[in-house]
């Protein structure tokens, strides 16, 4: 079982925070932070694998990790799944992301934190691993977003023009987003 | 102006979306928390609108803001309203917010179940694909078990994309309402075979999940996994496969010999390393099931070992750490192998990564031996002084502590080396274990006698460099061990050398800068040494000495009376006054050293950690009881004022003492001091003294100086370890020279005189001897009480509940409620609630309701029959029946379930596996295998011929005889469970022939007889030989044996005999003889003669049992046979052993050659028609004891099955191992029992009378 999965920048940012069992809000950043903490101080030619932190988990409990260029993958899993397995999985996940986004960057993840779940949702569900087959992972995500547009979206064209219109006030924004090389570079690994 | 207006109207309109929201929080970084607020009231606004897009908006921001560390329970509501949109986009939103932050207690929750519901049964699989998504983050058990029923049609679903969401999801039904388990469990077991992968996939996944919290419920599915194992390519799927056999295993080792080929073949064929490292720990977890050692499994270790080398001298650090990992799991039961690859693991101490260096320390636990123990320790002392952060050196240091105490300091051969190690420890700054350290110093020192001079020595030289130790805040951690030094110092204050230096040490005024309850045992500790003083000056002439030192201590504890600490202020109270007189006594020149130390006379002893635990609760004491009736809540509230009134009284006192005018507390501080200055006991503060008070201890006069410490630090006075591991070298090398000369004689000595067992150790530590004479004092216990370490089982595991059987055919009431609230608390049918009443223990209504409803029930009779059996079988293996198990009504309903499968086949399905196990290419378990074999053959032709008895009876027999020879081997464990599956099997058959019949039958069965009142306890062990005389060592030994007729074999008879050991020395070499006679023979192993013994395959070490059975032929069986027998064994004591024999009498009894065998009441009929069997009667008065218990008694001690019953009369049957019929006819009036029989061989039958006739006798 997959007990949390935690995806979060260089800094600790949270970018995607997702609880296979109750924590309160607070507890959750708490875990956050904690994880950020053992696993940031790691230099990147360690081991992936991490003895779980003593918020979340235990002695059963493991923290698996990868990271990319800005971001940490956390998934903290119980004895019963392989590490090379979950090591894989975070990488179907991550491709599957560079997929969906097209050349995947934080920013991304940033900004659509919902869709990132919605992609996230077609691979782990409740804990458990649902679906390995990337092919198979965007096919169901796709014809769900095609489903969304042609419900018109959430936000339907007028909105989009007003937010639009919000841009050209604040002129400020594009400058403060930090488009630097922060494109997350998927490493072709040997295949699972 | 303008503006402005449409501006502001088209933000309320059309408010921010997720993005505007992400880029104001990134646009407000230093005003984070007060923009996020500003957010949430326009939030509160957007959820108020009609509009369910603002509203699904406002919910997507609430799910980022809930990342961000913000509680959005308070939009639960809106959450569930967005969820039941119409609309996708809006629905999935919702779905998400409400998986994000929904849990158990949000009460919202039991508004969604009937949106959930619908939306599961959507036309658009998205819309039921969310929604499952969804429930699977916030289950609850109401939900659970209101749409189980709904998930389960879904696992059906015609899409594979709802096929294996619905498949998941279970897993979580499960866990949340563990009744919907074994209605739901059939299905999910065809989905293990659905053409889709990915159904296949989740299908693997949950019945993983499940297995791995209670595998033995899921054995049955072994043969399935093993063909998907074969068949899968997927490595997700063999992977998580290979991983539930890992935990299969240990619960049939049969299994693991099936699968060592096909995962051997895999480890050679796999590229992918994760399978490969699943294939290498299940592999690892076969070869730990199988104790035994096969020839192949040597090749299988090695290949594992090889494998795991390869893993960790790989540079991709992720395959070291598990090489590392696997091979821990190996050490446990194969050190050797490990042990040789001991130059990679100490390497992996080196490795930069702190995961790696981590599991090599683990493993380095299960290397040391007694030969290597110091250099490893030595190489971990040398890392403790390298390590840069504190974790990982705390980290060493627990296991520098773990490795030398392990299994009672086995490896410890010189304890004054350990003292040094631990002593050496202390110098660590800052570490978190001091505690740890003190408390193995006080461990070692309490229990190793012979150390304690040492012990002692190494203590006073700690006390008196305790400034080292506390000199620096950062070493706080470490003053405890101050606290061990001080009691050894003082408990074995007779091995000091200079006991009054100690004392001094003790006194210190900087000891008041020590935490409360280390000072606390140094003025304890005090008196001690105060004793000792005494008692080393009392015997000197000049009696100042003496006196001084009591002076010493009326000087110096003045100190510890004003601590703020109550425990050190009471003790030194205390002593100081004792003190005081002693010195008045000592003025008047009284001897006072005896009655001062008389105050610490005695020894401490060790307690065993579980001794609390062990100590019986006094009869009549209940714990849970109240002491005194908690005050009622109203009651409380009328104390409360009270209490706050109580409180503040201080309060007002506190101003008034102020009050005192200056001038008055001027008058007393002169007075006080006046008093002081004419005090003699009070140490008059100096101008000065005061300051080096704080900072250094003014008296000792040494100085402190802040050392620099990159340099590791050398107490002065303190030997260093290394000089040991010199000296031990040194010593071992004299001894081994000296062996040479000098025989084993002396070496056995010494072994002995250590107390403890080292058969376990490789050989070629037998060569290291320990320093000097060590003697472990064993830890006390309360009297009767065993060490045993039963782990308690977490009782909030929530899988507990799920320890359900699955192979038992499912019950009308366990059905799924279908869409309906609350239906599983629904009334029940009629019958249903007359059978529950007919449960309970009535004896006259039951009976009187059995006859009335007799043909009906019969049916389900047969079935609770059934069920009962297999609980029986259950409970023999130990497991326990949970939860929604217990409740369930023991009847099962004629009606075809919907969801159930076919009762029969489950149970085929057991046998299937033995079937299937049983085929496994097994060398050494010939044997075995044609019992399943015969097991499997044996009742087909009895069913099919109409003759598949009904053997109720013999089931008490069953639980009792397990429960008596609960000591078994494995092996006949097994053959046991496969003689319950034999019956069981026949019943089954029964059950149908039953049905065809329609019920014809007109007696009742026996099938709740022993419902009426519980059965005593019964034992077919009775006392063989004893052994009477007692000699020096007060040996003992007896034999319990029971006979039994071989079914394999018409002429065999088995005996198991228990031998127990009532010495407390150890038997060993035991040989079991008996003389044969014409018509029986002790089967020997060919190659033996007709004299010889047989050796019993077991030693007893003292108060041990332990269960042997020998195999006799017998030609015949129709008169009882006496054989004589002789026991010889050898009796070691700790100087000596000595050969011992006991005779004894084994008797054949004609009932140990009959076997209960079930006969069906037509074919009796037909038995007793046909006359060829002659007949015979006895009669027995005076039996007083319920019917269903006499019968009970002659299934059980002569092998009987009750055909039928008919109130006070009873039919049995039973067949003797050389095919004679014995048929009864047992009769009860009054207290007369009247037993008429009728057997083919009247000699039999009258002996067998004869001994019925006995048993009755004896009670």
């Amino acid at each position: 079982m997959i007990k949390a999965i935690l995806i979060f920048n260089n800094h600790g940012k949270p970018r995607l925070i997702r609880f296979y069992q109750y924590f309160a809000e607070d507890m959750q950043q708490q875990i956050i932070r904690e994880t950020f903490h053992l696993v940031s101080k790691r230099d990147d030619n360690v081991c992936n694998f991490l003895e779980g932190g003593s918020l979340i988990g235990g002695s059963d409990y493991k923290l698996i990790y990868r990271h990319y260029a800005t971001l940490y993958f956390v998934f903290c899993v119980d004895s019963s799944e392989s590490e090379l397995g979950i090591l894989d999985l975070i990488q179907v996940f991550v491709e599957t992301l560079d997929k969906c986004f097209e050349n995947v960057c934080e920013l991304d993840l940033i900004f659509h934190m919902d869709k990132v779940h919605y992609i996230l949702q077609e691979v782990v569900m409740g804990g458990m691993v649902l679906e390995t087959n990337m092919n198979e992972i965007t096919t169901q995500v796709d014809v769900q977003n095609r489903m969304e547009k042609s419900e018109g979206g959430l936000s339907a064209a007028p909105a989009r023009a007003v937010s639009a219109v919000k841009n050209m006030n604040l002129p400020e924004i594009p400058r403060n987003i930090n488009i630097g090389d922060i494109n997350i570079k998927v490493p072709s690994l040997s295949p699972f | 102006m303008a503006l402005k207006i449409v501006k502001g109207s088209i933000d309320r309109m059309f408010d921010k979306n997720l993005q505007d929201l992400v880029r104001g929080i990134r646009n407000h970084k230093e005003d984070e928390a007060k923009y996020i607020s500003t957010c949430i009231d326009e939030i509160k606004q957007e959820l108020k609108q009609d509009n369910i897009a603002v509203k699904a908006n406002a919910v997507c921001k609430l799910t980022y803001l809930q990342m961000l560390g913000y509680d959005v329970s308070w939009a639960a509501f809106n959450i569930v309203e967005v969820m039941s949109s119409s609309k996708f986009t809006y629905k999935r939103i919702g779905y998400l917010a409400a998986s994000q932050c929904f849990h158990e207690s949000t009460d919202v929750i039991m508004l969604t179940t009937n949106q959930i519901r619908k939306d599961l049964s959507s036309p658009n699989q998205y819309d039921t694909g969310v929604a499952l998504t969804g429930l699977s983050c916030f289950v609850t058990p109401d939900l659970a078990r209101d749409l189980a029923n709904d998930i389960m049609t879904l696992m059906s679903h015609t899409k594979p994309y709802i096929r294996k969401k619905a498949v998941l999801i279970m897993y979580k039904v499960f866990l949340k309402y563990p009744e919907s388990l074994r209605p739901a469990f059939p299905r999910l077991k065809e989905k293990l075979e659905d053409p889709d992968p990915g159904v296949q996939s989740a299908a693997v996944n949950v019945i993983c999940e499940l297995a791995r919290r209670n595998p033995k419920n899921y054995l049955s599915l072994a043969p399935l996994f093993f063909k998907l194992m074969t068949s899968s390519t997927n490595n997700w799927v063999l992977i998580k496969i290979i991983k539930l056999f890992g935990a299969l295993t240990p619960l049939e080792p049969r299994l693991g010999k099936k699968l060592i080929e096909p995962l051997t073949n895999l480890i050679h064929s796999t590229s992918a390393m994760s399978l490969l490292y699943e294939c290498v720990n299940t592999v690892i977890a076969v070869l730990i099931s199988l104790s035994s050692g096969m020839p192949n499994h040597s090749a299988s270790i090695q290949l594992c070992v090889q494998k795991l080398r390869i893993l960790i001298e790989d540079s991709d650090q992720n395959l070291k750490y598990l090489g590392l990992l696997a091979m821990s799991k190996i050490l446990k039961t194969h050190p050797k192998s490990v042990q040789s690859h001991k130059d990679l693991i100490l390497q992996c101490l080196d490795d930069k990564d702190e995961s790696i260096r981590l599991r090599a320390l683990d493993l380095l636990y299960g290397m040391v031996s007694k030969k290597n123990l110091m250099e490893i320790v030595k190489k971990l002392m040398l890392h403790v002084d390298k390590a840069e952060g504190t974790t990982y050196r705390d980290e060493l240091l627990t296991k520098i502590i773990d490795i030398c105490s392990q299994s009672n300091y086995q490896y410890i051969t010189n304890f004054e080396w350990y003292i040094s190690i631990l002593v050496e420890l202390t110098r660590l700054e800052g570490t978190r274990h001091g505690h740890l350290i003190a408390s193995q110093m006080l461990d070692v020192a309490i229990r190793v006698k012979a150390i304690r001079g040492f012990a002692v020595a190494q203590m006073a030289t700690l006390l008196d460099n305790a400034h080292l130790l506390t000199g620096n805040m950062q070493r706080m951690g470490i003053c405890e061990v101050l606290y061990a030094a001080a009691w050894i110092c003082g408990e074995f204050s007779e091995h000091l050398e200079n006991p009054m230096q100690t004392l001094e040490a003790m006194l210190r005024p900087k000891v008041a800068t020590l935490p409360g309850h280390i000072q606390a045992v140094y003025v304890q500790n005090a008196a001690k040494l105060f004793a000792t003083v005494l008692k080393s000056q009392e015997g000197n002439t000049d009696s100042t000495a003496a006196q001084e030192t009591s002076q010493l201590m009326i000087d110096r504890l003045p100190l510890f009376v004003q601590s703020a600490n109550l425990e050190v202020q009471e003790r030194a109270s205390c002593i100081l006054q004792l003190v005081k007189y002693i010195q008045k006594l000592q003025q008047k020149d009284v001897e006072v050293a005896e009655e001062v130390s008389a105050l610490f006379a005695g020894e401490l002893n060790p307690v065993a950690p579980k001794a609390q635990k062990k100590v019986p609760v006094p009869e009549g004491l209940d714990l849970d009881s109240w002491i005194n009736e908690p005050p009622s809540e109203s009651e409380s509230e009328d104390e409360q004022p009270k209490a706050i009134f109580a409180k503040e009284e201080p309060k007002h006192s506190r101003p008034r003492r102020e009050e005192v005018d200056e001038k008055e507390l001027a008058k007393r501080r002169e007075a006080r001091k006046q008093e002081q200055a004419n005090n003699p006991f009070y140490i008059k503060a100096s101008p000065s003294s005061q300051k080096v008070y704080q900072e250094a201890p003014g008296v000792e006069h040494i100085p402190v100086v802040q050392i620099d410490l990159s340099v590791p630090l050398k107490v002065p006075g303190l030997p260093m370890s290394d000089q040991y591991v010199k000296l031990e070298e040194e010593r071992r090398q004299k001894e081994r020279a000296e062996k040479k000369k000098k025989e084993k004689k002396k070496r056995k000595e010494k072994r002995s005189g250590r107390g403890k067992k080292h058969d376990s150790g490789p050989e070629s530590e037998e060569d290291i001897t320990p320093a000097h004479q060590v003697d472990i004092v064993t830890e006390e216990m309360p009297e009767n009480a065993l060490p045993s370490d039963d782990d308690d089982k977490d009782p909030n595991d929530p899988h507990k509940a799920l320890d359900i059987d699955l192979d038992k055919p499912l019950a009308d009431s366990e059905k799924l409620p279908v869409r309906s609230h609350r239906a599983a608390e629904a009334p029940k049918s009629p019958t249903e609630d007359g059978d529950a009443t007919s449960q309970e223990p009535k004896k006259k209504s039951s009976k009187e309701k059995r006859e009335k409803k007799k043909d009906k029930d019969r049916d389900r009779k047969k079935s609770k029959e059934e069920k009962k059996k297999k609980k029986h079988k259950h409970e023999e293996k130990g497991e326990d029946l949970l939860g929604g198990e217990a409740e369930e009504p023991v009847v099962q309903s004629e009606e075809t379930n919907e969801v159930a499968a076919p009762p029969t086949s489950t149970s085929a399905e057991v046998s299937d596996l033995d079937f299937w196990l049983s085929n496994a290419p097994v060398p050494s378990n010939t044997q075995e295998t044609a019992t399943v074999a015969a097991a499997e053959a044996a009742p087909m032709p009895e069913a099919t011929s109409g003759i598949a008895p009904d053997s109720e009876p013999d089931e008490p027999k069953d639980t009792e005889m397990e429960e008596t020879k609960s000591s078994k081997h494995k092996k006949k464990k097994q053959k046991k469970e496969k003689e319950e599956k034999e019956k069981k099997k026949k019943k089954k058959h029964h059950h149908h022939h039953h049905h065809s019949d329609g019920g014809g039958e007109e007696a009742v069965q026996n099938g709740t007889v022993e419902e009426e009142e519980p059965l005593p306890p019964m034992s077919n062990y009775c006392l063989l030989a004893e052994n009477s005389y007692v000699k020096m060592m007060m040996e003992d030994a007896d034999e319990v044996y029971d006979i039994q007729g071989n079914l394999q074999d018409g002429s065999q008879v088995v005996v198991s005999v228990i031998f127990e050991n009532k010495c407390d020395s150890f038997l060993k070499s035991m040989e079991f003889n008996v003389l044969d006679s014409l018509n029986s023979k002790l089967q020997r192993p060919e190659g033996s003669g007709p004299h010889d013994g047989l050796t019993v395959p077991f030693q007893l070490p003292p108060g041990v049992s332990n269960e042997a059975r020998f195999v006799f032929t017998v030609q015949s069986i129709i008169m009882p046979q006496k054989l004589k027998g002789t026991l010889t064994f050898i009796v070691k004591n700790e100087d000596s052993s000595t050969h011992e024999k006991l005779d004894f009498k084994l008797h054949f009894t004609c009932t140990s050659y009959l076997i209960t065998t079930p006969c069906y009441s037509d074919a009796f009929a037909k038995l007793l028609e046909s006359g060829d069997l002659k007949c015979s009667s006895v009669r027995l008065e005076g039996v007083n004891m319920p019917f269903h218990h006499l019968l009970a008694r002659i299934c059980f001690h002569h092998h009987f099955s009750v055909v039928e019953r008919i109130d006070s009369c009873a039919s049995m049957y039973s067949r003797s191992i050389q095919g004679h019929h014995v048929c009864l006819l047992v009769k009860v009036s009054a207290q007369t029992v009247s037993i008429d029989a009728k057997c083919d061989e009247p000699t039999l039958l009258g002996n067998v009378l004869d001994e019925i006739k006995q048993t009755f006798s004896q009670c």
